[in-house]
């Protein structure tokens, strides 16, 4: 640690301090910048040359001037100090107690940037995690040590359903239970207050940890937030045994900070004026899920991100995309009709299902009734555009059954109380029923053993 | 020899005061000696893209330059390897870092203490030349690695062993004009330089995939180039691991570039269980892995093609037909973006460097089935897959992949939405070397094959044209007539366009039972004709007997297939 302030700041932006005449200051070093009324500032060197350091301010530069304001390289990459005393604290964007309490003093510091786990070194993520939410459970299972974030939009209840998930997520036939690691960006105080009431009142709040950025902090904090996040969870999964569900929201708020940080450092922006490296950057986020031979933790995230003007290809849900595994999304249409969660399971999927579903694990029919109730239910929604056109008088038998399972699969599996906890069987049980409602003639995806077992029609309907 | 650091950005550090850098040369940087290449040259001072994070480094660390450039290891243990984007294998890796990849490690790509049994092939007194093969050794179940005469060695043996060596132990001395060179098992070579060839063979042998959509509709040529650009979702990733699993390629190099650490760890995890469908051998016997996850860092992506493409080269100097799968090559261009950004070069389109269409277009010109130095025929295979942000092919990455390849797959997210997989969308995708094959295809599948897939397009493209019709009148407005095209498109569409990689049976098709498949729609299509022409309606022949058996094949073995076609040709005339 270097005791030597310089007062060489030559250059300042809104987020930006230019140093001069430092010779040696490590590249993502951590700066303290003192400003004349005695306030103290956190930054971090983004570029280093012998004679020059940028550094970027991770708090407001307003009231830093070029004469008296003074920087001081602490010699320290960014690091966290974790240890389990942190299992019900909350802390704000850089780390610092907000719920008036002590700091967490711990001999372990680790590196907020973590470091990428081996490929080589990784388990599958395979174990059930049942959230109680029928269009999870069914239609887009969610396993252990997978990233499968919520692409929702504004004014959509994103937050309940995570506040949902992180109350009843739980693993099968296993009495471990999850603690959370939440990371609010951006949010406003009473999402926050929500959060915090939420996991209070379910007796969450002990077995997790929160940081919190404000939308009214300095944004700088929001790049920091999720890495303080993830490292807080990996301690937790892989020093401490623990299986961790990380929730971030709102990553639109993440990506907005990356993109000013950019365009203050003058960057070529790439689409939309994100900047290029958005891809690696959120990958080095997202990838700090999974699974590790060997370890038993495990780390489970679900980040939340709102789609600007609901647009899936913008390119915060699209670069997401393309990292998570899967996607749950909302749709503004289900939240108008009141269907609560308002899961789109059309546009939702999650990749690592097959992983996680069938015999010995939830059920053999699984997959099955899965498949069976996205074909119908998108063959139903079908027939109701082409009905908005020509009217329904023109449909046959069947596709009249068709329309009424598409409202049905809305109102009666999709939608749920955001205190009503199904298990697998009840979701199943659910589909199994609607299903009842069609000709037998259309279950084309399930197997006839599977539907002699589960089967609710009356008579063998079929025809020859 | 030695510099030090000057500047640190990102990945790029500039280093002062090395002596007469050369460009592309390997570089230890910093204390920790983290591993980059110099990639620029600017008086007196040498810009390095670094394969490592660089957090924790400062101006004045020393850089010391290894005067060698980005080079790979070739020899025995290649294959069955999992390596990172700089050919260092993350098992070892593992042992030394543990489960998360530290850095600064520096780890032999190859195995130097392993003996290997070396038969030679050639005799004391042989004139042998480079790329001449001098002897064998079996590496794995399936593969016999031949060694080959390295890089500037031409002339008579003068001494030649038999018997187990290690790598990097003599086992033959050539002689010249100049001097001695021992040769060994194990050469090297750099990854940026192409390995040479005689000259390039013209694509007229199918590689097979298994995959109905792809065999008959848009092959890739054995050494030809393939481009399947999607959207996230649209199954990319699936297709791939289905062309490393199924392709009847010898060897498969995979490049994980810049992709989801879970999905490596899939192949990893299942690719040693999987059985080649000719040999019943594990897979893994024929298939190298490069991983570079999203995850890992930006600079090792830029090269891990490079890396992967090299050790396809050599593979193919040995005789072999080798496929390379790149996925995806929309992040090895944004890597090239985010140095080129450091490098603060002016940028192209969306950022791009403006080098980025000719650097991509050298890639895959690295591709070819090829007369070798050694008389052989090898070849390489390159399929790279793109990820278009938002699925919009027009941005940069995907117009400069179409133009360099010959084979467009046109991944569509409202397949893939409707589940229809692999969701390679029959009217936007392409194969430029459907003429080049069809030979091949009449004279090893069968002589009706070019008319059958004409035919069977033809029928799709029609369906086309009806459904936006029908979107106007309505479907029962329709005459008969086209009321079969459409019921014969969506057995097309449902009965053999539709592949399900997670099907046993289905998951591989042969030729012949392509062939067979295609010619039952065929004839189920004249077959419905015919009594649509007597005036019976469409939809009383839904439930029809032959229709089932049509629907069934793709779930009937191989084996099984010949009874299963008589069976269906029975019904068509017992109905």
């Amino acid at each position: 640690m270097s005791d030597i302030y310089y007062n060489t700041v030559k250059q300042v932006t809104s987020v930006l301090l230019f140093v001069d005449g430092v010779k040696d200051a490590a590249y993502n070093e951590i700066v303290e910048i003192g400003l004349e009324d005695g306030r103290r500032v956190r930054g971090q060197v983004l570029d280093s040359r012998n004679g020059l350091a940028i550094v970027q301010s991770f708090g407001e530069t307003q009231g830093m001037d070029l004469k008296m304001t003074k920087a001081r390289f602490t010699g320290e990459t960014a690091r966290i100090a974790v240890s389990t005393d942190m299992l019900g604290r909350v802390f704000d964007g850089i780390g610092r107690p907000r719920d008036g309490g002590q700091p967490v003093y711990s001999e372990n510091k680790i590196d907020i940037n973590g470091a990428s786990i081996n490929p080589y070194s990784r388990d599958e993520p395979s174990e059930f995690i049942q959230t109680g939410i029928s269009s999870i459970d069914c239609m887009n299972t969610l396993v252990r040590g997978q990233k499968l974030p919520i692409f929702s939009g504004f004014g959509l209840p994103h937050n309940r359903v995570a506040a949902q998930i992180a109350r009843q997520a739980k693993v099968l036939g296993s009495s471990e239970k999850f603690s959370v690691v939440f990371g609010g960006i951006g949010i406003n105080s009473e999402e926050a207050n929500f959060f915090m009431r939420e996991f209070e009142e379910t007796g969450a709040l002990e077995r997790s940890v929160m940081f919190l950025n404000l939308s009214s902090e300095p944004s700088m904090e929001r790049v920091i937030l999720p890495r303080l996040v993830l490292s807080t969870a990996e301690y937790l999964a892989y020093e401490e045994d623990m299986h961790v569900l990380v929730i971030l929201t709102d990553m639109t708020n993440y990506c907005e900070a990356l993109r000013e940080i950019s365009a203050a450092r003058e960057e070529v922006p790439g689409r939309r004026g994100y900047p290029g490296y958005m891809y690696t950057d959120l990958a080095s986020l997202y990838e700090r899920a999974g699974r590790i031979n060997n370890r038993k933790g495990s780390i489970t995230q679900v980040p939340i991100l709102t789609m600007p003007g609901d647009d899936i290809t913008h390119p915060i849900p699209d670069l997401t995309g393309y990292i998570t595994e899967g996607q749950v999304v909302l749709s503004r249409d289900l939240h108008r009709k009141d269907v609560y969660p308002p899961i789109d399971v059309l546009l939702s999927l999650s990749r690592l299902m097959s992983h996680g579903i069938g015999k010995g694990r939830t059920r053999e029919d699984h997959r099955e009734v899965a498949d069976q109730l996205y074909s119908s239910y998108a063959r139903g929604k079908e027939l109701r555009s082409l009905t908005e056109i020509v009217g329904d008088e023109a449909l046959s038998a069947g596709d009249k059954k068709l329309l009424k399972f598409a409202e049905e699969f809305e109102t009666k599996f999709v939608n749920q109380g955001y205190y009503e906890d199904r298990d697998i069987e009840k979701s199943l049980g659910i589909g199994w029923e609607l299903m009842s409602g069609l000709d037998k003639s259309d279950i084309k995806r399930i197997k006839e053993a599977n539907i002699a077992k589960y089967g609710k029609w009356e008579s063998d309907g079929e025809k020859n | 020899m030695n510099g030090v650091i000057y500047r640190i950005s990102g990945p790029v550090v500039i280093a002062e005061g090395l002596q007469n850098p050369k460009m592309y040369n390997i570089v230890r940087v910093g204390k920790e000696e983290l591993v980059g290449e110099i990639i620029k040259l600017d008086s007196g001072r040498a810009v390095i893209q670094v394969y490592e994070d660089t957090t924790g480094l400062r101006p004045g660390e020393p850089v010391v330059d290894t005067g060698e450039q980005l080079s790979v290891a070739l020899g025995p243990g290649l294959i069955g390897s999992i390596f990172d984007g700089i050919q260092r294998p993350l098992d070892k890796i593992q042992a030394k870092s543990g489960d998360f990849i530290s850095r600064g490690i520096n780890v032999d790509a190859l195995d130097y203490k392993k003996k290997w049994e070396f038969v030679p092939v050639k005799k004391k007194g042989d004139a042998v030349k480079q790329g001449d093969i001098i002897g064998t050794v079996q590496e794995t179940g399936l593969i016999e690695h031949r060694i080959l005469v390295p890089k500037g060695v031409s002339g008579t043996i003068e001494s030649i062993k038999e018997g187990k060596y290690s790598l990097d132990e003599t086992v033959a001395v050539v002689k010249d004009d100049v001097g001695k060179h021992n040769v060994t098992l194990v050469q090297k070579w750099p990854v940026r330089i192409a390995r040479p060839v005689v000259s390039k063979l013209p694509p007229n042998v199918p590689l097979l995939t298994g995959q109905r959509i792809i065999d008959t509709f848009f092959p890739v040529a054995n050494g030809g180039t393939a481009s399947a650009p999607g959207p996230f979702g649209s199954g990319k990733t699936v297709i791939q691991h289905q062309l490393a699993k199924w392709s009847d390629s010898d060897i498969v190099v995979y490049v994980g570039c810049g992709e989801r650490g879970n999905e490596m760890t899939e192949i990893v995890k299942t690719f040693p269980e999987l059985k080649d469908p000719k040999s019943g051998k594990p897979l893994m016997d024929r298939t190298i892995l490069i991983a570079n996850t999203s995850n890992m860092p930006v600079a090792a992506r830029e090269a891990s093609i490079y890396t992967g493409i090299t050790l396809a080269e050599y593979y193919r100097d040995m005789g072999y037909s080798v496929a390379l799968m790149a996925d995806s090559t929309s992040r090895w261009a944004e890597a090239l973006r985010e140095i080129s950004s450091r490098l603060e070069e002016m940028p192209g389109e969306e950022g791009y460097p403006a080098y980025l269409g000719s650097k991509l277009a050298a890639f895959y010109e690295r591709a070819g089935r090829v007369n070798l130095l050694s008389g052989k025929i090898g070849s390489v295979t390159v399929i790279g897959a793109v990820s278009p942000p938002g699925g919009d092919v027009s941005e940069p990455v995907s117009q400069n992949t179409l133009r360099a390849t010959r084979v467009f797959w046109a991944l569509d997210a409202s397949l893939a939405n409707s589940r229809h997989f692999p969701s390679i969308h029959w009217l936007n995708s392409y194969s430029l070397y459907l003429n080049d094959l069809k030979e091949w295809y009449v004279k090893n599948v069968d002589k009706e094959w070019p008319e059958l897939y004409v035919k069977a397009m033809g029928i799709l493209q029609k369906e086309a044209e009806i459904k936006e019709v029908v979107q106007l009148v309505g479907y029962d407005a329709l005459p008969e007539r086209e009321k079969e095209v459409l019921d014969i498109a969506k057995s097309i569409r449902e009965d053999y366009l539709q592949q399900s990689a997670f099907d046993e049976v289905d998951t591989y098709t042969s030729m012949r039972k392509q062939f067979i498949m295609l010619k039952s729609i065929m004839m189920l299509d004249q077959y419905e004709s015919a009594r649509v022409e007597k005036g019976e309606n469409v939809d009383n022949m839904t439930g029809i007997k032959p229709k089932m058996l049509v629907a069934k094949m793709k779930y009937t073995p191989e084996d099984k297939i010949d009874a299963m076609f008589e069976e269906f040709k029975r019904s068509l005339e017992g109905s």
